[in-house]
């Protein structure tokens, strides 16, 4: 099984057709399935060191059967899968399987729910397949996943799906780094802003003094100056170093998607990334998502999506033109883009759109009351009537946690807001439909749904002078482990305390989202919580054992992160 | 000091190059040394002065070991020189309180402080210092620095720094006076090609006031060339 092959950025080119369940799927021929898909109920995988050139320059990868991403695993629900996952390394390993439902033990996470698997090991994964859609896997040890230990998991329905389509492709969207994490990490602590070419400039400054005089520029600069600030802090780590990869193609090579005129083309998009969340577009098409998190969602038709890091949406599109469309997906801060093409023949590619600009951070994004900031300061903000007062109206019993303050946290929310039609810092007003949250309605009704039973809120929390990441103000090494009891119904709400969006991602238990309709709670692993915001969702606790909780980007994880122990 | 500067600087290289490989991957608050050269550069005067400005640190998020060394050197040898030694906790989101020994030489005398500063980023962008000065004399310091980044360009950036020093007492050996003893303000301009290394233009006007202008005095505008670095 042990295979050393070359990954290059061009190798690659996974074509999944493995779950066509449309009217034409029993006309049209199977895509053939490439090395890098395999089904069935028993797998084996293997993580080795790889070399890859991604960048024109030599590194070595962790990879897992040689492949950058790794195979896509295609399962049947109802099934039980057996997974060998044999350790090469010279250090411990794991795999974790995002968003699949399984015993605690299975769960893959080091010193949670188990020891790892030590170099020249095998661990053997069995669980009984209870879900379907998309989902991934990925290592949870130290900073392998960076290095290229990721991929797809598509999961066949046991009924058919509400929806046709007559080819499905798989995209795992990651972020690639010749420096070694640690280099990256290290840099981070030592300047947070190491990687940030995109930082306010005096002639920014002088701009706004331009457009609206000398005072009134310096006053509205004031809150980010006496905070110490930067509005332009979108993303920890750039293009500066990393090179975004679409189903392990770089923009050069291009992951290729092809299809036939009139075809309708499921396609499974995966954040596997790092640290990158990214916006989505096929310009020239529109995108119907159908489902978020692997879980079938109201279709809803929009023309680009941001994904954070870790979620995962399915969207079906119909070319009607005989050309080749770009599939795009732009890093939040807009320094780099990963680039595919959608296209009628493998020789024929898209050329990359225009990056947007970035757009700098509100006073929203700091978790300022709009209204008052705008009376108090005279701004110009359109405000749009508050959507949300009634999630500000649930009342359940809250459950104090312990919380600290220190040198560890520069900033309070002080009117953090439901924001679940706020598409985010970059994707404002641009003129597209983007999908937001208050657009994921659960396809199925969730009106039987138990009500919480009590609610717990947790502040993400950090410094990102210092670089420190914490929830209620506390990193995971000091923190007690969340206590769920077994049977409940938790209101989880969050409060995000900093300028940056946080992907949280809770093990083992479904997010059901509150997202406007109680009816219809979107079901999600990985829910992004935009800076300054609030958002809550609610979690049937009904998988006892030791569970991990924690923001998915990775240079934020090893802070940001909880043990949940259901008990 | 120049050859003290040869010796320490492999030694300091090597603490970055240990600490490096300490680093335990996962972990959120690993070991880190880092050696930040902010000022090295040669000063357009009669006697053109070479002066120093840095900083190492080893340590953690919160706790750190801080070596900080200025001076300046001629072809005559160093002409003055002062090194601290502290321990730094931080106190807030953007400050540290750091106490240690401090150590000024010049070319005929040395001197040891007990240390006691506050250092961090103000509201504005600030990077500031103060360090209260303490020696066995009864002699009671206190300096002060801040200094500002203003981006031209992602790349090209203006610094302006401010320091003074003050002193309850004079000291004939360290020959400066009491009250304010010395200002110096400093423009510069470097151009990162990446972030650790960049060189730099710049002009600094240094004056020295009261009894320390008898002991030396100094009203002088000099243009300067450097590069500033870390590792």
């Amino acid at each position: 099984m042990k295979r050393r092959t070359f990954v290059k950025g061009a190798a690659a080119v996974s074509l999944a057709a493995v779950t066509a369940s449309g009217r034409e799927a029993k006309t049209l021929p199977k895509q053939a399935g490439t090395a890098n898909i395999l089904e069935g109920r028993e797998f084996f995988l293997d993580i080795d060191y790889a070399p890859v050139n991604f960048t024109g320059k030599r590194a070595v990868a962790t990879a897992i059967n040689g492949q950058i991403p790794g195979p896509t695993l295609v399962w049947q629900e109802g099934e039980t899968v057996t997974i060998h996952v044999t350790n090469h390394l010279k250090k411990s390993s794991s795999i974790h399987w995002h968003g699949i439902i399984l015993p605690a033990p299975m769960d893959g996470v080091p010193g949670i729910s188990y020891e790892g698997i030590a170099p020249g090991e095998t661990f053997t994964y069995r669980f009984k397949v209870r879900q379907h859609g998309t989902f991934w896997y990925h290592s949870h040890s130290g900073y392998q996943e960076q290095t290229g230990m990721y991929g797809a998991i598509v999961i066949k329905p046991k009924r058919k799906e509400p929806f046709a389509y007559d080819r499905d492709y798989t995209i795992v969207l990651s972020d690639w780094s010749d420096e070694k994490p640690t280099s990256i990490y290290r840099k981070l602590k030592l300047s947070s802003d190491y990687y940030n070419y995109n930082r306010r400039t005096v002639g920014d400054f002088f701009s706004e003094v331009g457009k609206k005089g000398f005072t009134k520029a310096f006053s509205d600069r004031e809150m980010w100056n006496t905070m110490r600030m930067s509005d332009r802090d979108l993303s920890d780590v750039t293009g500066y170093t990393y090179t975004y990869l679409m189903h392990g193609n770089t923009p050069a090579t291009q992951f290729k998607a092809l299809f036939k005129k009139g075809q309708k083309i499921r396609l499974r998009f995966i954040n596997g990334a790092a640290m990158s969340i990214f916006d989505v577009r096929i310009p020239g098409l529109k995108m119907t998502v159908v489902a978020a998190d692997g879980n079938h969602i109201k279709p809803v038709t929009v023309d680009e999506f941001r994904i954070g890091v870790a979620e995962t949406y399915d969207v079906i599109v119909e070319p009607k033109s005989q050309r080749a469309y770009a599939i795009f997906a732009q890093s939040i801060e807009r320094s780099g883009y990963a680039l595919g093409s959608l296209t009628p023949s493998a020789d024929k590619l898209a050329r990359a759109p225009k990056m947007d600009k970035p757009q700098p951070l509100t006073m929203a994004d700091m978790g300022m009351d709009m209204a008052k900031v705008g009376s108090q300061k005279g701004m110009k903000m359109p405000m749009k009537p508050y959507r949300w007062k009634a999630m500000e109206a649930q009342k359940y019993p809250v459950t104090p946690l312990p919380m600290a303050t220190g040198p560890q946290n520069t900033m309070k929310a002080m009117s953090p807001k439901y924001r679940l039609e706020d598409p985010g810092v970059g994707l404002r007003n641009n003129g597209r439909r983007v999908l937001t949250y208050a657009d994921l309605k659960n396809r199925y009704s969730t009106r039987h749904a138990k009500k919480p039973d009590r609610e717990i809120i947790l502040h993400l929390t950090g410094n990102m002078e210092r670089y420190m990441w914490s929830i209620n103000g506390i990193k995971y090494a000091d923190a007690k482990p969340l206590l769920f009891h077994y049977g409940e119904r938790l209101r989880i709400t969050f409060i995000n305390d900093t300028m940056m969006n946080h992907p949280m991602h809770l093990h083992g238990m479904w997010s059901d989202l509150e997202s406007g309709d109680d009816n219809h709670l979107v079901r999600k692993h990985t829910v992004l919580v935009q800076p300054g915001s609030k958002i809550s969702y609610r979690v049937t606790v009904d998988a006892k054992g030791a569970w991990a909780y924690h923001c998915h980007l990775l240079y934020h994880m090893a802070g940001m992160f909880r043990k949940v122990v259901v008990v | 000091m120049k050859t003290l500067l040869k010796r320490a600087l492999p030694i300091l290289a090597t603490g970055v190059v240990l600490t490096q490989q300490l680093w335990s991957a996962g972990a959120d608050d690993p070991l880190r040394a880092t050696l930040i050269m902010d000022k090295f550069e040669v000063l357009d005067n009669s006697e053109k002065s070479r002066e120093w400005e840095g900083s190492f640190y080893v340590g953690y998020d919160l706790d750190k070991l801080y070596v900080y060394s200025q001076g300046a050197a001629t072809s005559e040898g160093l002409e003055w020189s002062q090194n601290e030694f502290v321990y730094s906790r931080a106190i807030a989101p953007f400050w540290d309180i750091q106490a240690g020994i401090a150590y000024d030489k010049n070319a005929d005398a040395s001197k040891t402080w007990a240390e006691l500063a506050i250092a961090g980023l103000a509201p504005y962008f600030f990077e500031t210092r103060a360090a209260l000065l303490l020696n066995s004399d009864g002699n009671v310091g206190l300096r002060l620095e801040a200094e500002y980044e203003a981006l031209l360009t992602q790349k090209l950036i203006l610094t302006p720094s401010l320091e003074a020093d003050f002193y309850t007492k004079e000291d004939p050996e360290l020959r400066i006076g009491s009250g304010l003893s010395n200002i110096e303000a400093g423009l510069r301009l470097r151009y990162e090609f990446v972030r650790e290394f960049a060189p730099y233009i710049g002009v600094t006007w240094e004056k020295t006031f009261g009894t320390t202008r008898d002991y030396n005095p100094v009203d002088e505008t000099s243009f300067l060339v450097g590069v500033r670095f870390w590792f």
